[in-house]
């Protein structure tokens, strides 16, 4: 098991304007390598056999039935895919799960016991969605951000939340659910 | 109070069964398989032990507890939540009693089962409130019955009825078992728009805590134990099909467990087939990362068979289409060439746009399970008959051993109307024999056909020495299908005018993409419209509403598809809200109006400049599509129009070379993302009591034409064609 730093950098940066990063990454050779890994998703301790390089995003959805973490881009464009690695919100769909180790993750199923997160009470207060398909990733990405940034400008919640397309275009409505969190104190 | 025939209607009416636990509408209950009857949190009253069927509609339960099937697919325009709304209206219910259950594509009870058009509301509104009087009427005559007296002694509210003069009371579940045997009445009354209590309202999004939990709720999602999974890979350039592959090595990887070529061609294709490739190769296997492993070792050899199109081709198609191509509609008033002749200004500007991809966020997929003599889907369709009818002509099955189960749709604009990915589901499950979930990659989905046509239109006005409007003709051509409604504004409010549509050819295949047509022409005629009431020296609103006054009282021509009065009521009511006329430092405004899909809405943008970026402060929106259902669904749903408006105009475009598309996802392809939206959208409703028409369009065009007069305030640029900001722009 490695820990890639570079590539858990760049996961983190929540908007690559760049084709760089993406064209780069993950063009791995494809390897008939199975591997066993022990990850904490949710809080508790899940066991899979799988390809190191099979992303967190296949994982979750594919082999453990979480789907609430969506597939959108597979290129970390849309932010769909976004999970918390520890306190930070990464592209589930680029990181490896090689690249996990001993972190704690956090998806969108774990993100409170009877979804009574701040977030997801300002997100039905706001009554957000449309399709409600990148939900769960605008939802993770802001939760991630507000921690770390618990009184937000606009331009703040706007540049950390670019990274999570809405193509139904609630973004107003999500700056506003955010704003309504923040607010709320209790993040 | 209005009195109704149900009887037009009375296929919907069909009494199906009064079997406990729901009986024959049980048909799609994967989500609560495990807890069959599950109510949604916070349900008012008690999960019910029986439950009783009183129509195609509603199931009511013994505790008063009422099921309410929202017939049509969701696909973000919430009308799982404005549907069963209107029919817990006119049943008279509680809302926290209510919940909802998405209905089966079934002919027989429904009418009109599909998302398009901004149709879904408007189409079934009559047997919405149909559904729910007569619910209420059948409980209340088998009270009547109960109690030996007149149903004229009795009234009903909130799911009680009661004795008009006496002190009787009884809940909707206490007469539910009695209701299933009451004759289905020939006639029932609707309430008055007055007395509406949840119509008008704001009713949150039935599935919302499902949606910020991340329950399984979209196609994608769906599983059922046994099923492969299964990726298509079509050939790279529109003009080319498939020849072979290497398959034993593709079928050798871990994984795989099967690869083929399947033909998806039917006999009598109808409109929602279209795809750009029907031979595709298919790979089935485990797990979605290893089948996108497998699609990249394909090696396969494609074969030429059409033209090769590059994007300096269709401009130069389209070019030749408006000098000399084929009229396929047109409309003539007047003299418009003399008028020309004789006007003292003259405008003539060519605006232009680009195909454009759906681009839904959750990509096709669907489930199928076909057997020797029966189908089974289940997914993302905005058409569940279309794909039912679709189906059946590919496995050469009878219409009703299909059956066609939806799921939430994460995102429609057009593109789950074309049924290909289902079909193609189900030919991969006959194939393989058994029940398997077709998944496209986003380049699959943003590859394969069904865009935007690109279109390229002329417009040209003339104006008098007193710079009244006496001349206007508009030449539009597409590929394939030219963006011009000759009856449309501003048809009847000029007295010489012609309107051309013009068709051309392309082999790049294309569809109905969120406001077709209006998309295009309202951006167009919306700024042409403004750049001659610059030319005039009048205010924009003004020369519009000098317009809409001549159509109201002296309409040129006989057909108008719209009316003036309501068109002009959106422009006032904006001008009123946004202010309009009063200069704020630093803030350029435009302004557009627009009428689609039965709605009219006009809308103000606010528009300021930091470090040389365009900055939309503030969208006001006035929008008359009569009575507002669900009012903060409602707003959501323009709101989003006009942010999709922005960012088609300003930075999505698809670009052709030798018949490939140079954008394949969303690296090269622009969506509009959050420092790009407006910072604040305000919509105000016309109030009437007109019958509801759709939003899940009309928001959108005028956005465009709003967007581009404001720019030009800003920075004195006219912008003709989109994406206003260039991929030079873009990149830089």
């Amino acid at each position: 098991m490695f820990f890639n730093l570079f590539l858990i950098k760049k996961l983190l940066h929540p908007y690559y304007s760049s084709n760089n990063f993406v064209n780069s990454t993950l063009s791995l050779p494809y390897t008939k390598i199975m591997a066993n890994f022990k990850l904490k998703i949710n809080g508790k301790t899940q066991q899979i056999d799988v390809d190191p390089n099979t992303p967190m995003l296949w994982v979750l959805r594919d082999h453990l039935k979480l789907v609430g973490t969506k597939y959108g881009c597979g290129i970390s464009q849309c932010g769909a895919c976004t999970i918390h690695l520890g306190d930070n919100a990464v592209r589930s769909c680029q990181l490896p799960i090689s690249a996990v180790g001993e972190q704690n993750i956090t998806t969108i199923e774990g993100l409170s016991e009877n979804g009574d997160h701040p977030v997801q009470k300002a997100w039905l207060e706001e009554d957000v969605y449309q399709c409600g398909y990148c939900q769960a990733g605008q939802i993770m990405n802001a939760t991630a951000f507000l921690k770390k940034n618990p009184n937000p400008t606009d331009e703040e919640i706007e540049g950390a939340m670019n990274g999570n397309i809405c193509r139904c275009g609630t973004y107003t409505r999500i700056k506003k659910a955010i704003k309504t969190a923040a607010n709320s104190q209790i993040v | 109070m209005t009195r109704i025939k149900t009887q037009y209607n009375r296929r919907s009416f069909i009494k199906v069964s009064a079997a406990a636990g729901g009986g024959m509408l049980i048909g799609f209950s994967w989500l609560n398989a495990c807890k069959p009857n599950t109510p949604e949190p916070g349900a008012g009253v008690a999960v019910p032990k029986e439950w009783f069927e009183i129509n195609g509609y509603i199931k009511i339960g013994d505790t008063g507890m009422v099921t309410i099937y929202s017939p049509n697919p969701e696909i973000g325009q919430n009308v799982r939540t404005s549907m069963p709304m209107i029919v817990a209206e006119e049943l008279d219910v509680p809302w926290e009693n209510v919940v909802v259950e998405q209905a089966p594509l079934n002919t027989g009870w429904y009418q009109n089962q599909f998302a398009g058009g901004s149709l879904s509301i408007r189409l079934s509104w009559n047997a919405l409130r149909m559904a729910g009087a007569t619910g209420k009427r059948m409980l209340m005559e088998a009270a009547a019955k109960e109690w030996g007296i007149p149903v004229s002694h009795l009234s009903a509210s909130n799911g009680i009825i009661k004795e008009n003069i006496g002190e009787r009371t009884v809940g909707y579940g206490d007469m539910a078992s009695k209701a299933v045997g009451i004759e289905v009445p020939k006639e029932v009354e609707l309430k008055g728009v007055k007395d509406f209590k949840l119509i008008g309202s704001s009713i949150k999004n039935v599935d919302g805590k499902k949606i910020v939990t991340g329950k399984p709720l979209f196609g994608l999602d769906f599983h059922r134990d046994g099923m492969q999974l299964a990726m298509i890979q079509h050939p790279p350039a529109f003009g080319m099909t498939i020849k072979d592959f290497n398959e034993a090595e593709i079928k050798s990887m871990p994984g795989v467990k099967d690869a083929f070529i399947i033909d998806t061609s039917i006999e009598e294709p109808g409109g929602f087939d279209e795809k750009g490739f029907k031979q595709l190769i298919a790979i089935v296997g485990d797990s979605t990362w290893q089948l996108m492993q497998a699609k990249k070792a394909l090696k396969a050899n494609w074969e030429t068979t059409g033209e090769l199109e590059s994007s300096d081709i269709h401009v130069k198609r389209l070019e030749k289409a408006l000098a000399t191509g084929e009229v396929q509609e047109s409309r003539m008033d007047g003299n418009p060439e003399a008028a020309f002749k004789k006007a003292a200004k003259i405008v003539e500007r060519t605006y232009s746009a680009p195909f454009i991809a759906h681009n839904t966020l959750e990509p096709m997929n669907f489930f199928a399970n076909v057997t020797a003599d029966s189908a089974e889907l289940i997914g993302p369709t905005q058409t569940p008959e279309a794909l039912e009818g679709s189906v059946a002509k590919l496995l050469k099955l009878p219409l009703e051993n299909v059956t066609v189960n939806m799921t939430r749709i994460g995102g429609g604009f057009g593109r789950r109307l074309y049924v290909h990915f289902g079909v193609e589901a189900a030919a991969i499950s006959k194939k393989i024999g058994g029940p398997v979930k077709l998944i496209y990659t986003r380049e699959d989905d943003m590859t394969q056909g069904t865009y935007r046509p690109t279109y390229r239109s002329i417009y040209k006005a003339g104006l008098d020495e007193n710079n009244n409007l006496i001349a206007f003709t508009v030449k539009g051509a597409g590929l394939p299908e030219g963006p011009v409604f000759p009856n449309r504004f501003p048809a009847g409010a000029v007295e010489n005018y012609s309107a051309e549509k013009i068709k051309a050819d392309t082999n790049v295949t294309t569809g109905a993409w969120r406001a077709p047509r209006s998309n295009f022409t309202a951006g167009a005629e919306q700024a042409f419209l403004d750049e001659v009431a610059e030319a005039a020296g009048k205010d924009p609103i003004d020369f519009r509403l000098e317009l809409f006054d001549r159509a109201i009282k002296d309409p040129v021509g006989e057909k108008h598809e719209y009316e003036a009065e309501r068109y002009a009521g959106v422009l006032k009511l904006v001008k009123e809200k946004a202010n309009w006329g009063v200069a704020k430092p630093n803030v350029h405004r435009g302004v557009a109006a627009y009428f689609c899909h039965s709605t009219y809405v006009a809308e103000v943008f606010d528009l300021s400049i930091k470090n040389g970026k365009p900055i939309v402060e503030k969208v006001w929106c006035a929008v008359d599509c009569g009575i507002v259902v669900n009012r903060d669904a409602a707003k959501n749903m323009i709101e989003g129009g006009v942010i999709d408006g922005i960012g088609h105009a300003m930075y999505s475009q698809l670009t052709f070379d030798n018949g490939t598309t140079h954008q394949m996802n969303f690296d090269k392809y622009q969506l509009i993302r959050h420092s790009q939206a407006p910072k604040e959208i305000e919509v105000f409703f016309v109030e009437n009591e007109i019958d509801p028409t759709g939003l899940g369009e009309p928001g959108l065009p005028p956005a465009i034409g709003a967007l581009a007069n404001a720019l030009y305030k800003a920075t004195g640029q006219r912008h003709y064609h989109q994406p206003f900001v260039t991929e030079k722009q873009l990149v830089g």
